[in-house]
């Protein structure tokens, strides 16, 4: 397929899936907040940290304003942070509007309608104290979206796409939050007793929509448990192996090649990071280090990206100079999101 | 909602027909109004609301531009159809076909050897200033000898009800995806009456488009047909989207394209792959920065030479501009006799070409009567409606007129033809005209109807979007209206009712 219509598309779901995430992660401290109701401020640097937007939140709010506030006025409305959902929204709207031939009307009308209400919420204040519902609306779209992708458009070329970045995005995601989390729960893997350690374990795995799928997996809530099921399990959706498998299939379907050979740089460098995961054990990742191994596993998330723009997306004929694309305009935003990853503690 | 106090005002009315100091129906529009008089207080008006959430949703919408966020609207849309019966529509789908095969025929020939001009039916020079004339196409043998694939010719009806044409449009057209959007969402505004009316449909539009498209490559079994856009900050791009996906090929933008040794490729995931035919949606002058304007970041470079060589078929063919030239327009009737030995079925209305002294001291002369346009715009701009100016709107135009005659004509002001439309909690007439669409090729197509535009200004008679116009549906009727049918006793509908 065209190779900008390949490109628009996997950013659409990327920036779908990117909203959903952070739609999510608000939602999911919203309620911890209340629960725990002391020292609050400082459990919303988090999710300033995990959406990758530490730098700009710390030149545009000031080193000691994560208030809940400030954090949600940057992580929902504020256009200039390239990873708010406002501007998530817009960036997967300006997408698919640019691939309204390559998907259905109804995919079409999901995005759009997503993109209208919020213009409409963030005009109209009511939203910003208890942006529940809202927040929640945000989530219905994206699944709505996905679930349309599901029912309304051909297994073809572009599907995989799509399915390609709404994976990588979020085995990204997912192993954002698991090191964040990891790195403000718990300053050291052994440390336990800490109060309302439940709840913050609960409230990450929530923030993955993996509690009910976990409590079924392990029941007893341990800090390794939750860290294996979320970057190993082989059955869990939202878990980073299980991304890197579907993403893969839908990588060699796209290309043509069989699994478990590779013809191009992606196919190399996704089926040697997925097959890192196949054989990894989570006492391993321990030791290695938790958030050296997720800093590793997240550098290269980002070159499999970068190579698939190279080998896929910047199609130049031998003889023609580059011209410039509009899609090729929304890379940076990203690019920037994905440089300003987690910083070591 | 009732028409009791809806007054045709003198004009031709699209609805009703003028009887003493009321209006009662035309035959084709009695089941429509005596629905609409049938529902409830309010009902309307919900169905006017629903009609437009639905084209808010679809992003059927344009930003106004200025500021970053800037609001997006919907193109006007009023739900109250405009009917037009079978015996009027007949000639007009004549005279189109005719029209346009004579302008095809004038085109092909104004490439080639000018005969029209040797044999002194249309002068050179006015050929040769014609800014959409293109010499890069003198020569050209475009595939099947068509130019003029796909055309939207604006017609408008005087006060007596006679169709005239205003002017043609063989450029880049557009407004169809409108006309098949209005009638979804008609269909479900008023499902009974549009069944028991017999319309004939518009939703096959794009099977024709696509079949025109793909008869252009002959040399291959399976072409590969792309749209040619300008992009999303294109104000058409709704409808470039909308055609590309009903007819199930690529959307392309000019970095989608690159040449080589004449040859035509899009850049796809699995490297180049040769196109063979472009509809494209981009003027002349941006099509190809090598050929036309060079400062064009829209176009493909080496595109007119792979044309030129026969290794890609552009829709429309460059060059159509010159057929629908204001000037031009004068001389259409001529232009018909000349290549088909027959009389124009549809006439043009009278005008003036301010080249020629005499018309144009009478143009100068009666300027607050006539309309006066430049000969090379469209979209309505740059018009002077005479009844409708000011002093010195009127000397500012005489002015321009004097300082460069070749690029004005003028018509006398036509009072043109309205419907009714909702306003508030009435009915009020306002000015239509009615822009069919016409595929031209071995298997001509015509749509019945076209794009009905209303001027929403009460009493202004300039009804493109660009101006503040909006649009309605237009029903042709297949058959004579069957006057035993009734809808007064039917159960009154939900809003909206979907299929």
């Amino acid at each position: 397929m065209l190779s900008r219509a390949a490109n628009a598309i996997y950013w659409m779901n990327r920036y779908l899936e990117r909203a959903d995430n952070v739609a999510r992660f608000i939602n999911v401290n919203l309620h911890l907040m209340l629960d725990l109701s002391v020292e609050t401020a400082s459990q919303w640097m988090p999710l300033v940290v995990t959406t990758g937007g530490e730098k700009y939140f710390r030149e545009h709010y000031g080193d000691n304003a994560a208030t809940q506030e400030n954090v949600l006025q940057f992580l929902i409305y504020d256009k200039n942070n390239p990873n708010s959902i406002a501007s998530c929204v817009r960036s997967a709207r300006e997408n698919a509007r640019s691939v309204r031939q390559s998907i259905s009307s109804e995919m079409w009308e999901t995005v759009n309608k997503m993109h209208l209400s919020f213009r409409q919420a963030s005009a109209d204040q009511t939203h910003q104290d208890a942006p529940y519902d809202f927040l929640e609306e945000i989530k219905n779209s994206g699944h709505l979206f996905i679930g349309l992708t599901e029912s309304t458009m051909s297994n073809n070329e572009a599907w995989h796409w799509a399915r390609l970045g709404r994976l990588l995005e979020r085995a990204d995601q997912t192993s954002r939050i698991v090191d964040v989390k990891y790195y403000f729960v718990l300053p050291t893997i052994e440390y336990v007793g800490m109060p309302y350690d439940n709840l913050h374990w609960a409230a990450l795995l929530k923030s993955a929509t993996a509690f009910e799928m976990y409590r079924k997996r392990y029941r007893r809530i341990a800090p390794k448990s939750v860290a294996e099921f979320l970057l190993l399990d082989r059955e869990f959706p939202r878990s980073i192996h299980y991304c890197l498998v579907h993403a893969e299939h839908s990588l060699h379907a796209i290309t043509g090649s069989p699994l478990g050979t590779f013809q191009n740089p992606v196919e190399q460098r996704l089926g040697r990071l997925r097959s890192d995961f196949d054989f990894a054990r989570i006492e391993e990742i321990i030791d290695f280090g938790l958030h050296e191994y997720l800093d590793n596993f997240q550098s290269r998330l980002i070159q499999v990206g970068e190579t698939i723009y190279d080998d896929f997306f910047a199609v130049e004929p031998p003889s023609q100079s580059p011209t410039q694309s509009q899609s090729q305009s929304l890379l940076p935003a990203t690019g920037e999101a994905a440089s300003q990853g987690v910083s070591p503690p | 909602m009732n028409y009791d106090d809806y007054q045709t005002e003198g004009f031709y009315d699209e609805m009703f027909i003028a009887d003493g100091p009321s209006a009662k129906p035309r035959p084709g529009a009695r089941m429509l109004v005596e629905r609409i008089e049938s529902l409830l207080n309010g009902d309307l008006a919900r169905r006017q609301q629903a009609a437009e959430i639905a084209l808010y949703n679809m992003g059927i919408t344009f930003s106004v531009y200025g500021s970053e966020d800037a609001e997006e609207k919907i193109f006007p849309f009023d739900i109250i159809p405009r009917i037009v019966e079978l015996k009027e529509w007949q000639p007009i789908e004549q005279g189109l076909a005719q029209r346009i095969n004579a302008l095809n025929l004038f085109l092909d020939d104004i490439y080639h050897d000018q005969k029209i001009i040797g044999d002194g039916v249309v002068p050179r020079d006015i050929i040769e200033s014609c800014p959409a004339f293109r010499r890069e196409c003198i020569g050209i043998d475009p595939p099947l000898g068509i130019w003029c694939h796909i055309t939207g010719t604006d017609l408008v009806r005087d006060g007596e009800g006679r169709f005239f044409v205003l002017e043609d449009n063989l450029r880049c057209p557009s407004g169809v995806s409108y006309v098949i959007e209005n009638r979804q969402i008609l269909k479900r505004t008023f499902p009974h009456v549009f069944l028991a009316s017999n319309v004939r449909p518009v939703d096959d539009y794009c099977i024709h488009l696509l079949n025109a498209l793909q008869q252009l490559a002959p040399h291959t079994e399976s072409p590969n047909v792309v749209l040619l856009t300008p992009g999303p900050f294109n104000s058409a791009y709704y409808e470039h989207a909308f055609l590309a996906q009903q007819m199930g090929i690529e959307l392309v933008e000019g970095s989608d394209l690159f040449t080589q040794d004449d040859c035509v490729y899009m850049r796809t995931t699995k490297g180049p792959l040769r196109v063979d035919v472009i509809y494209r949606r981009i003027d002349d002058d941006f099509i190809d920065p090598l050929a036309f304007r060079r400062d064009s970041v829209l176009g493909v470079p080496g595109l007119m030479s792979a044309f030129r060589n026969g290794r890609v078929a552009l829709a429309n063919a460059p060059g159509t501009g010159v057929a629908d030239d204001k000037a031009i327009y004068a001389y259409v009737p001529d232009i018909i006799r000349y290549y088909l030995g027959e009389d124009p079925i549809l006439p043009n209305v009278k005008t003036y070409l301010c080249r020629r002294d005499s018309e144009r001291e009478y143009v100068l002369q009666n300027l607050h009567e006539l309309v006066v346009k430049p000969v090379s715009e469209s979209g309505g701009y740059g018009i002077l409606v005479g009844p409708h100016s000011t002093k010195a709107e009127r000397e500012a135009c005489a002015e321009r007129i004097r300082a460069n005659p070749r690029n004005y004509i003028a018509q006398p002001t036509l009072s043109l033809s309205r419907a009714p439309i909702i306003v508030g909690d009435h009915f009020e007439g306002r000015h239509v005209d009615l822009r069919p669409f016409i595929l031209h090729g071995p298997d001509p197509y015509i749509l019945p109807g076209g794009l009905t535009r209303v001027a929403l200004k009460k009493g202004s008679l300039v009804v493109n979007s660009s101006q503040g116009g909006g649009s309605k549906d237009t029903w042709v009727l297949e058959t004579e209206p069957d006057k035993n049918v009734s809808f007064v006793d039917e159960p009154v509908l939900p809003p909206v009712e979907h299929d």
